[in-house]
């Protein structure tokens, strides 16, 4: 009797399971969103992925660097305020270098005693200005097609995973979709095809249908990075260097509290799980007052 | 039902001076810790607990999000960043919420897919059911304008689609759509009409939900047999059984959500979102979040705009009506050696809708979407009615007991099971 | 059998209940912290809140300036030679909230008062130059400041408070820190 009973109970549980997956991961597949016409970016080795993930500062002040130098005269980071820079989880910049940076900008600093308007350094609290008053001029300033803000850009773009690497990815926590493709965009401007017209715009390997209006803007050597004590760069100046480099520090200006939201993640799963485990045993002795679970509707 | 709940007998002089005026301790008591619930419960029946836990963790943050939301479309998207960069925990609290949504529809289909495969829907719960359908039909719109409030492009292209919507009703159809938009297209007014209205249907939602309970609590539980509860020895009071049952459920389900929230956050949502409203820019493949693709296919499997939102509506409609539309006797799934395959094929169907309704609607996947639909209607309208009439189920048990402790047992002579009739002393 | 189970391990059966009691009650008090947490002043407000530098040369003498800092009404009052010596010359035994005046200023530059501009009573803004000791009056309540800014009557319990600030040079202060 007891066997039977307990046949029943694991068929419950099995089914349980069962249903509940195929619910939370069955229907999730509209989530990747389409690239039509892109090619799949290949897989980077990111330090912030996974659920210890962490990023990795050398990187993050390199890729800044990257973005000051090349991708911030003609796009904004207008989330992102100078004194993240120096906050923990990020770059972690010293205040100094950090107000040093802003002082390099001018902003709106309100009206004078008549009513006219001024501008001011920049402090660490103010965002980053962005290289264009607003979007009629970004427009025309670049051929009618207005530079995307940068700020969140790592989460505003991906590519479809397809069946069935969306379903191992809720397994793996492989998100860096929007990663791997900006780094492979950067990278993708490769010799196009022959019968390809220059006049239609640039073309890219990665870009969905391939004619993009930003042309290539990272070449071997163009942003000079942190030299060693032989006076070598620490990194190679290179643009796969450079692209991983500034990918990694939008993916941190597009996620400030990353490493937090991990870090927290590990504790409040550490004790769910226990807890759950508590309550197991606890909804045992609890019902071991009636003689044990007795579910489902197996006969005996 | 010889299990009746034990009154409640307020101890101190200020539980009884309470209690006489408002007896609502009496009421909680009678409803959560006396309430005679069947012993053979499964895992498939925390789902409303987990449900109300949802509820509450979405009420939660969504009024504290609201102190940091401006709604306004000039500003909507930055609150949103504001909220995820300088707001103390405003990530957590701001996934949470995201997530929340997509985990409370896990967990209400997986409650609706218990209730029709075990009958809850029949007599006597025919009442109980129909609100269930009423609360769903509140979570789909207050989802779908809290999913317009982040003002990215899905919001506003979403907000666009689903509006157009009313459009296709003869005469008054542009009106209607006119005072949904506030103006002339989507745009501040109609954000402002979104967030103020997605606040106060969740209070409607938790109204409804009371009232789901309290239609619960006549009839009281159904269970995996279908067979009610005829004596003690097949029941057990809500507490502690079921509360620490509920519970420990309730802390697995919270573990799925919170691998999501923390390691998965944007798993579930469209990276179109990240990009601020454009309405000169239409997003390459516009696509509702995951719990709206079975409708969403629907919706378009038909040519005719008027007919694919008269059969969208109505794919939801006709669950209010399956109490009358299943004909057969047995409630539950398991003694219904047909329906029982019937109902997979049921399952699948909607798997199936929702992959459907994540393909651009073209070629075969306008075929396949026109199948699955037939087939969907097919369940409630053919196979619900017919199969009452020609099906013959097996033998349903005596009791309760006798379904899951066998009939020598049941009858028995020295088990304690009958204790669970009496009123347990508290853990 | 099984109700007997529980009777033979009441220790086990106790702790059981009580560690999952108690980790109960953890879980929901550490979910419950961001939730108040979040009515903190988030962090663009606090870096809003950093310290601003005001130019002193444009006021007069005689003259009250009003700024904000963190949102607060601050006056900057640039006093005659008279309201510092009337200020100078009340005994602290008549002061309900006995503070010199020098106390309230830095030494060697004695004519600029820089003080928070809400009444410490409710928190209105008393009227510029009002009430007998021409120093500030309030009018919600009747409260009297002196040239110091020190409460002389009425139901404001304690003197306007002094912000923290310094001296850059001659002509301009930074508030919100101090040297």
């Amino acid at each position: 009797m007891r066997d039977q009973d307990k046949g029943s109970r694991t068929m419950n549980k099995t089914l349980f399971i069962a249903g509940f997956f195929a619910a939370s991961l069955a229907f999730s597949g509209g989530a990747a969103n389409a690239a039509p016409g892109g090619v799949v970016p290949p897989r980077n080795d990111w330090s912030f992925a996974g659920p210890f993930g962490t990023f990795d500062r050398a990187q993050l002040q390199r890729g800044f660097l990257v973005f000051k130098t090349v991708c911030a005269s003609c796009h904004g980071l207008e989330k992102v305020s100078f004194r993240n820079l120096a906050e923990e989880g990020g770059p972690e910049y010293t205040e100094a270098q950090v107000e040093a940076f802003a002082a390099e900008f001018l902003v709106d600093g309100g009206y004078d005693e008549f009513g006219d308007p001024v501008q001011r350094a920049a402090t660490p609290a103010d965002f980053w200005p962005s290289p264009f008053a607003n979007y009629q001029q970004a427009a025309a300033a670049n051929g009618g097609k207005a530079p995307p803000d940068l700020s969140v850009m790592a989460k505003a773009r991906t590519y479809e995973r397809g069946f069935p690497w969306w379903i191992t990815d809720v397994f793996t926590q492989y998100n860096e979709n929007g990663v791997d493709y900006l780094s492979a965009f950067l990278q993708g401007y490769v010799e196009p095809p022959e019968d390809f017209d220059p006049a239609l715009g640039n073309w890219n390997l990665y870009y969905p249908g391939h004619i993009v209006a930003m042309p290539n803007v990272l070449f071997d050597g163009a942003v000079e990075y942190p030299r060693d004590a032989q006076e070598r760069p620490i990194v190679p100046e290179t643009v796969e260097q450079y692209a991983k480099d500034v990918t990694a520090f939008l993916m941190w200006t597009a996620e400030p509290h990353l490493e937090a939201r991990k870090a927290m993640g590990f504790q409040v799963l550490v004790f769910l799980l226990v807890f759950a485990g508590l309550l197991y045993f606890t909804k045992k002795r609890i019902w071991a007052r009636v003689g044990g679970e007795t579910e489902g509707h197996a006969a005996g | 039902m010889s299990s009746h709940p034990t009154t409640y007998v307020p101890k101190s002089a200020a539980a009884k001076w309470l209690e006489s005026r408002l007896p609502i301790i009496g009421l909680v008591h009678s409803s959560f810790v006396a309430f005679p619930v069947p012993r053979n419960l499964t895992y498939f029946w925390t789902f409303g607990a987990i449900l109300m836990v949802m509820l509450i963790i979405q009420l939660v943050t969504g009024i504290v999000l609201a102190m940091h939301y401006t709604a306004h479309a000039d500003y909507a998207f930055t609150s949103v960043e504001h909220i995820m960069r300088n707001v103390e925990y405003g990530w957590l609290l701001r996934y949470m919420h995201a997530n929340g949504a997509s985990f409370f529809f896990i967990a209400v289909y997986i409650h609706i897919f218990r209730g029709l495969f075990y009958g809850s829907y029949k007599a006597p719960r025919e009442v109980l059911w129909i609100l269930g359908v009423i609360i769903l039909l509140l979570m789909m719109a207050t989802a779908f304008m809290g999913y317009v409030l982040p003002w990215g492009q899905m919001s506003f292209w979403g907000a666009t689609v689903i509006t157009n919507l009313f459009s296709v009703i003869p005469l008054v159809g542009d009106t209607i759509v006119s005072f949904l938009w506030g103006g002339y297209s989507v745009g501040n007014p109609t954000l402002n009409r979104f967030f103020s209205l997605h606040y106060l249907l969740p209070f409607m939602i938790l109204g409804v939900a009371m009232l789901h309970v309290w239609a619960l609590h006549v009839p009281g539980n159904n269970n995996p047999t279908g067979v009610p509860i005829k004596s003690g020895k097949d029941a057990v009071p809500f507490h502690p059984y079921m509360t620490v049952k509920d519970t420990f459920s309730i802390v697995c389900f919270l573990a799925v959500f919170a691998w999501f929230v923390f390691y998965l956050p944007n798993y579930l949502g469209h990276a179109d979102n990240y990009v601020p409203a454009n309405p000169a820019v239409t997003p390459a493949h516009i696509v509702p979040e995951w719990y709206f693709l079975p409708f969403y296919a629907i919706l378009r499997a038909v040519p005719d705009a008027l007919f694919g939102v008269i059969l969208m509506f109505a794919s939801i409609a006709v669950l209010a009506f399956l109490p009358w539309l299943d004909t057969s006797k047995v409630r539950s799934g398991s003694y219904r050696p047909i329906f029982r395959v019937l109902f997979w094929a049921f399952v699948v169907t909607c798997l199936v809708l929702g992959w459907l309704g994540s393909r651009p609607a073209e070629g075969i996947y306008v075929i396949l979407a026109q199948i699955f639909t037939v087939l969907y209607f097919a369940y409630f309208l053919i196979a619900m009615p017919l199969l009452g009439l020609l099906e013959k189920p097996l033998p349903l048990p005596n009791s309760i007991t006798e379904a899951v402790l066998g009939k020598k047992q049941a009858s028995g002579s020295g088990m304690p099971v009958g204790a669970a009739a009496e009123p347990q002393s508290k853990g | 059998m099984a109700q007997t189970t529980a009777a033979q391990e009441p220790t086990r059966r106790d702790f059981l209940f009580l560690a999952t009691g108690a980790m109960g009650a953890v879980g929901v008090a550490a979910a419950a912290w961001p939730f108040i947490a979040q009515l903190a002043p988030d962090a663009q407000t606090v870096a809003a809140g950093a310290p601003v530098e005001v130019d002193l040369t444009p006021i007069a003498e005689g003259q009250i300036v009003k700024l904000f800092w963190r949102g607060a009404l601050i006056f900057v009052r640039n006093r005659t030679p008279a309201e510092i010596e009337a200020a100078r010359a009340t005994p602290l035994d008549d002061l309900k909230d006995p503070e010199p005046d020098q106390a309230r200023v830095m030494e060697g530059r004695e004519n600029w008062l820089i003080i928070f501009g809400n009444c410490t009573h409710l928190g209105c803004v008393p009227l510029d130059f009002q009430g007998q000791y021409g120093g500030w009056f309030c009018p919600c309540h009747g409260s009297v400041f002196d040239t110091s800014g020190r409460i002389r009557s009425g139901p404001a319990p304690i003197n306007l408070p002094v912000p923290p600030y310094r001296f850059v040079d001659d002509g301009r202060i930074v508030i919100g820190e101090t040297a």
